[in-house]
């Protein structure tokens, strides 16, 4: 088992026909991922690599069986991208777009809670889902990491790396690495994502890595203390991040606190979740709640 | 991107929200000329984006010309808490019979719009949130649905606001929240939302409510649909590295120690200052080069790094998804031909392409350029050699 993707997952590329979109399309085909559509509207009956491109995701669905979307279309088009794989039946859509008007995601997110509560969206502006030896999704360079019993779920990219790094290196693996991204409205939060990991066999412990802003570390200190039975060890990036210049302060009284890395590892250690102080920290606390990795 | 007060009002304007009438100015002369333009009483009010500015000493009223120098002359170039004041909004002065709140932003938490109205305006509204909560009246706002009259009303009074206002006041709301949506903003927020004594019997509620101030932060990702709000830009209010490096689109953030810092994802550049700080170190600045960085933003980046005098050694700290290590190898290769950096650098390459950025920079064997294995390693050795290079 695994969260989200696995060898069952049946990938479609939005954006498939572009620079970056055929770059990590077809790595993630390479790591063993069934990358079985594309969709790029006027080029259907073109091909990327073997891959066959489609104009609609409609098209796509029908012919192919696709049951996961990644997008990688420009942040203008992207939200649109978004509910036309929804509205096509996908079931699983990462969006890795970054720079997403906050507007288009406000009215994706609230659109696919309200009318498509069946369908799952990871991002935007994330790296992807990597199930380690099953399928890879987005743009995580999967070579670093193996199968094994840890779930990471991470609000940044790169930082998912360095903390999965971290684990590697004290002979961890990974049930599945989730990047739900760093936007305002992410399609699915840290809480989202726990409940996978608590209800999937294969993760022993979740590692979770946050940063300053926002509440969503808060929320998901709660979350764990009500619901989740396995261990969760988090990080929070941003101890020495100056304070925004932020303007209005009506944020401020909308979280009940300041959005602060100290607030959040405060919470979260209030709830008897251990936090890392760094990535290497993280990996350790790992190691000491489950023995060694395996 | 936050707008100052008047570029606010200006907006608000043309969402037929009222404001006091107000010119801009930049010079003494053009505020005197302002102020003569509007009439006495009026109010010179600097315009700078950050609050407390009436306690600083900011906003002045000034009862005629003589004073409205007097004014313009002490306000232009003041410094509130760290930021020098360029620009004056010289606006008609209003009576004031009540100070209300009102705001809408985008309430991440709840991921909708969020509305609130309190009576207790004109004050600092945290303190108002944290003491008596109940005096804000709150209501989240279903985005596909968007504002309805009922919305107007029923914030109006759970918060309190006499009879006669409640439909005016209900109106504005809906104001508020069409420049919301329609300028794509996360903030819009007014306080104090005044309401002036009434002119005479028979004077409509409608025409006796005015924002006196203007908070708005409009959503960067959108300005590519708003081409005017993108000219808002204030480019001289800008530190000038974090200018040099939002026009090469790089995102910057000086502090004020001595380590440079560049990273790819602002999680791992965050991840970055904190690790060095752990080991002693102090970080000069927060750089992401971003997702995909190419040779050519590295070199970029160096470049800003170094223009701040400050930095005794660099840190390069990638772990390569998107970003390619032989792209940041080649930047950082380039960057050493052009830039010629006299302080040294600790280079820590991770990710796709990893192994043919650690061989190009191997190859170049650049001078004062060390490399590391791990992220703890990397942080460990650039607190050393700053140290030494502070030393020196």
């Amino acid at each position: 088992m695994s969260v989200l993707v696995d060898e069952r997952t049946r990938l479609c590329v939005s954006g498939i026909t572009g620079r970056e979109g055929s770059f990590h399309a077809l790595n993630n085909k390479r790591y063993g991922t069934q990358v079985v559509a594309g969709v790029t509207p006027g080029k259907e009956g073109q091909s990327v690599d073997g891959v066959p491109v489609f104009n609609t995701f409609r098209r796509a669905v029908q012919e192919t069986g696709a049951n996961t979307a990644m997008v990688f279309v420009p942040p203008r088009f992207a939200a649109d991208s978004i509910l036309e794989a929804a509205d096509a039946g996908i079931a699983v859509i990462v969006a890795i777009t970054e720079g997403i008007p906050a507007h288009d995601e406000l009215r994706v997110y609230n659109h696919l809670r309200e009318a498509r509560p069946g369908v799952r969206l990871i991002g935007p502006n994330c790296p992807g889902v990597l199930s380690p030896g099953k399928a890879n999704v987005g743009i995580i360079p999967a070579g670093f990491f193996k199968p094994g019993n840890v779930g990471v779920v991470s609000r940044s990219g790169t930082l998912t790396y360095q903390i999965g790094n971290s684990l590697a290196q004290r002979g961890f693996g990974n049930s599945s690495i989730v990047g739900i991204g760093g936007d305002p409205v992410p399609g699915s939060s840290f809480i989202d994502i726990l409940a996978l990991f608590e209800a999937d066999e294969q993760t022993e412990l979740v590692v979770m890595s946050g940063e300053i802003g926002g509440a969503a570390e808060e929320e998901a200190a709660e979350y764990i203390a009500a619901h989740v039975t396995k261990p969760v060890v988090a990080y929070i990036a941003g101890f020495t991040a100056p304070p925004g210049k932020t303007m209005g302060h009506a944020g401020a009284i909308v979280s009940g606190s300041h959005g602060t890395a100290a607030a959040k590892a405060a919470a979260l250690e209030a709830r008897g979740v251990r936090v890392g102080r760094t990535p290497t920290q993280v990996a350790e606390l790992a190691a000491e709640t489950l023995g060694a990795g395996r | 991107m936050d707008l100052l007060e008047y570029q606010g009002k200006q907006l608000f304007a043309r969402h037929d929200i009222p404001v006091p009438s107000g010119r801009h100015a930049t010079s003494v002369d053009e505020a005197v000329a302002a102020a003569d333009d509007i009439g006495y009483p009026c109010v010179i009010k600097a315009q700078v984006k950050i609050g407390g500015r009436g306690k600083a000493g900011g906003i002045k009223v000034a009862d005629d010309r003589h004073e409205a120098r007097e004014h313009a002359q002490a306000i232009l170039g003041m410094d509130i808490r760290g930021l020098e004041v360029h620009e004056l909004w010289v606006e008609e002065a209003s009576q004031i019979e009540a100070e209300l709140y009102a705001s809408v932003l985008l309430d991440r938490g709840a991921k909708k719009p969020l509305v609130m109205l309190s009576t207790h305006g004109g004050m600092d509204i945290e303190a108002v949130a944290e003491e008596d909560p109940d005096a804000i009246a709150t209501l989240h706002v279903d985005p596909l649905l968007g504002f309805q009259d009922f919305h107007g009303r029923r914030l109006a009074f759970e918060a309190g606001v006499p009879a006669e206002l409640v439909r005016p006041i209900g109106g504005f709301l809906r104001a508020l929240y069409d420049v919301f949506v329609a300028e794509e903003a996360t903030l819009v927020e007014v306080n104090p939302l005044i309401v002036t004594p009434e002119a005479g019997a028979g004077a409509a509620g409608a025409g006796r409510i005015r924002a006196l101030d203007a908070k708005v932060t409009l959503d960067d990702n959108a300005l590519f649909r708003h081409p005017d709000n993108a000219e808002l830009r204030d480019p001289g209010a800008e530190d000038p590295q974090e200018r040099m490096a939002k026009e090469r689109g790089l995102t910057y953030v000086k502090l004020d120690g001595d380590i440079g810092i560049l990273g790819n994802g602002a999680g791992l550049v965050m991840s970055t200052l904190d690790v060095v700080a752990q080991y002693g170190g102090r970080p000069a600045n927060f750089l992401d080069a971003g997702g995909g960085s190419k040779a050519e933003a590295i070199t970029q980046a160096v470049e800003v790094i170094l223009s701040n005098e400050k930095v005794k050694a660099v840190l390069f700290n990638i772990f390569g998804g998107i970003t390619r290590g032989d792209e940041v190898a080649r930047g950082l290769v380039e960057a050493f031909r052009q830039v010629e950096p006299r302080v040294p650098f600790v280079v820590r390459l991770d990710g796709t392409n990893d192994e043919e950025g650690r061989r190009i920079l191997a190859a170049a064997a650049l001078e004062g350029v060390r490399t590391a294995a791990t992220m703890d390693e990397a942080a460990q050795m650039v607190v050393e050699v700053a140290k030494q290079g502070a030393a020196a």
